[in-house]
């Protein structure tokens, strides 16, 4: 089965007021193409769920996002997202703010078929008196009281993989594959961008194939975008865009979304990427040094 | 022997991990990093510690002038999702940096004032807190004690469990929770006093029990053996140069202040 289709297929699936979920970790590999094909749509009102970086600030920037299921918006270096920031000190999203692992256990629950996953985890805290919805309830088996964490299920998951055939077997060959197994497992629908296109064969070293983090029956679309991360990175093929990062922060600081777009987002990945100074420049960026 | 507050807060919060025994020791920002590495080099070698990416190493990286991940001592790889099966087991001790910490010990990273819908100030949110609050030890590190950051009432945003029996869940005693201790540039601080109150245990080179009561928001136990912070060693001095070999921690604290208080005043 052939999966390979453009960006702009693969993101027409998504209709107003669906679930999104996207992969990555703040500035790490993030499928920033897909997230830009969404920014260049007309679709709305989404609730966004995500280990979120610049992908939940523009899509708020922008007033895609009636809703984020979020338990940081962060750039790493830059440790405040500057939109998502003031999308949220003007009220103009709702929120349901949990933990990182609480994330993982209701993508876990959603991927399962479970309901919910008890734990102990937001007990205590403003956690369980902000999201309203957190419902609290008895174990069978002790006296504690135990956070029913409700299964997390994106209508559709955005992710960025290192290498993937048309097929839809996707390599992960980053250090961490975060949580993009369970957002793709967790959704109805899953469409990957990858940076490269490889022949089935590939696969067939044992090692590469350790690197494949779940099953082609799970991957709806395959996306080719070389550089379709940036300006997160795709380790190990290119770091994150410090300066770029920079520059994206000042324009939504000061001009806002419009800046920004009119700057960079273009009619097209390719007219994107001139912009940010053509694809050598993204794949020559360094790794990340913690 | 000449040392910075930064070294001698660094020194000071390396003690706490002393009798973890093997437990992941994650340090979030440079500093608390660095007593983390250096705890693992010198209290405590049984630590384990990541490099901050995806591999648990046998020998901490350094915090500064590190041009690569390759050749690092890796020990097993632990990837993000990975890492809260360890948190969730409790063999953990977090030493971070709070915005806000409480009278009970609560802390806050996710944002300021406001309301929920719409905070005055979005800061991280909640981020790892909750859940690691209520799974493993966790300890503070405050480089400018103030009354911003320890607030007189409750913290804008619980994000972690601390001894407040009006929040504490049912089934849980103050023995489930474990807010271990606080390093802070004018003392050293735990939560021993009675009912778990926040108790002085020990003060910085030239600073008064005063100036802390003043730069707190509320009440604090003081410790009937309350002594004055030890001060860095040449051996964990040595280490420090090694682990930060381009002196990254003379730029965490305003104007790098000496350790010694009274050396800062003479010079300035």
């Amino acid at each position: 089965m052939d999966k390979l289709v453009s960006a702009s297929e693969a993101v027409s699936v998504i209709e107003d007021g669906m679930t999104v979920g996207i992969g990555g970790w703040g500035p790490r590999r993030k499928p920033m193409a897909l997230v830009r094909e969404l920014l260049r749509s007309r679709v709305k009102d989404l609730t966004v769920i995500a280990y979120g970086g610049a992908d939940v600030g523009l899509l708020c920037a922008a007033g895609k996002v009636r809703k984020v299921i979020f338990a940081f918006v962060s750039l790493d270096f830059m440790p405040l997202e500057p939109a998502f920031r003031k999308a949220r000190e003007s009220g103009a999203i709702e929120v349901m703010e949990i933990d990182e692992g609480m994330l993982l256990l209701g993508l876990r629950a959603g991927a399962w078929g479970c309901p919910f996953i008890p734990t102990r985890i937001g007990l205590g805290t403003d956690v369980l008196k902000n999201a309203t919805d957190l419902a609290l309830i008895d174990s069978p088996y002790d006296e504690k009281e135990w956070v029913a964490m409700p299964a997390l299920k994106p209508d559709v998951s955005l992710v960025h993989a290192t290498r993937a055939d048309v097929r839809g077997v996707c390599e992960i060959a980053s250090p961490d594959h975060y949580m993009d197994d369970l957002f793709v497992r967790a959704s109805g629908h899953s469409i990957v961008s990858v940076d490269e296109m490889v022949p089935s064969d590939y696969f067939y070293d044992a090692e590469v194939s350790r690197r494949v983090f779940w099953e082609r029956n799970c991957t709806q679309a395959v996306v080719h975008e070389p550089g379709g991360a940036h300006p997160s990175s795709s380790d190990p093929l290119y770091g994150f865009d410090i300066k770029h990062f920079k520059q994206y922060g000042e324009l939504l600081s000061d001009g806002g979304y419009s800046a920004w777009a009119e700057a960079f987002l273009g009619d097209s990945e390719s007219s994107y990427q001139s912009a940010v100074g053509g694809l050598e420049a993204i794949q020559s960026l360094p790794l990340p040094v913690y | 022997m000449r040392f910075s507050l930064a070294e001698l807060m660094v020194c000071a919060a390396s003690h706490i991990f002393e009798d973890d025994g093997e437990v992941l020791v994650t340090g979030i920002g440079l500093l608390p990093r660095l007593a983390a590495s250096l705890a693992m080099r010198t209290s405590n070698t049984d630590i384990l510690m990541t490099d901050s990416q995806s591999y648990v190493l046998s020998q901490p990286n350094p915090v500064s002038g590190l041009k690569s991940h390759q050749g690092q001592a890796n020990e097993n790889w632990m990837g993000f999702a990975r890492i809260f099966d360890n948190v969730w087991s409790g063999r953990r001790h977090a030493l971070v940096g709070p915005s806000q910490i409480d009278r009970f010990g609560q802390s806050n990273i996710s944002a300021l004032g406001g309301t929920h819908q719409a905070p005055k100030v979005q800061l991280l949110g909640v981020r790892g807190f909750p859940g690691n609050s209520i799974s493993h030890a966790n300890s503070f590190f405050v480089p400018s004690h103030s009354r911003r950051v320890f607030v007189e009432g409750e913290c804008d945003v619980v994000c972690s469990v601390g001894y407040n029996n009006d929040r504490l869940p049912r089934g849980y005693s103050f023995s489930d929770i474990d807010v271990r201790a606080v390093v802070t540039n004018l003392c050293v601080l735990d939560f021993n006093g009675p009912n778990k109150q926040m108790r002085v245990v020990s003060l910085h080179p030239g600073v008064g029990l005063e100036e802390v009561q003043d730069n707190t928001g509320f009440d604090l136990a003081v410790s009937a053996e309350i002594t004055q912070t030890t001060i860095p060693s040449e051996q964990q001095l040595d280490l420090l140069n090694e682990l930060d070999p381009l002196d990254a921690r003379a730029r965490q604290l305003k104007n790098n202040p000496a350790g010694i208080r009274q050396a800062e005043e003479a010079e300035s």
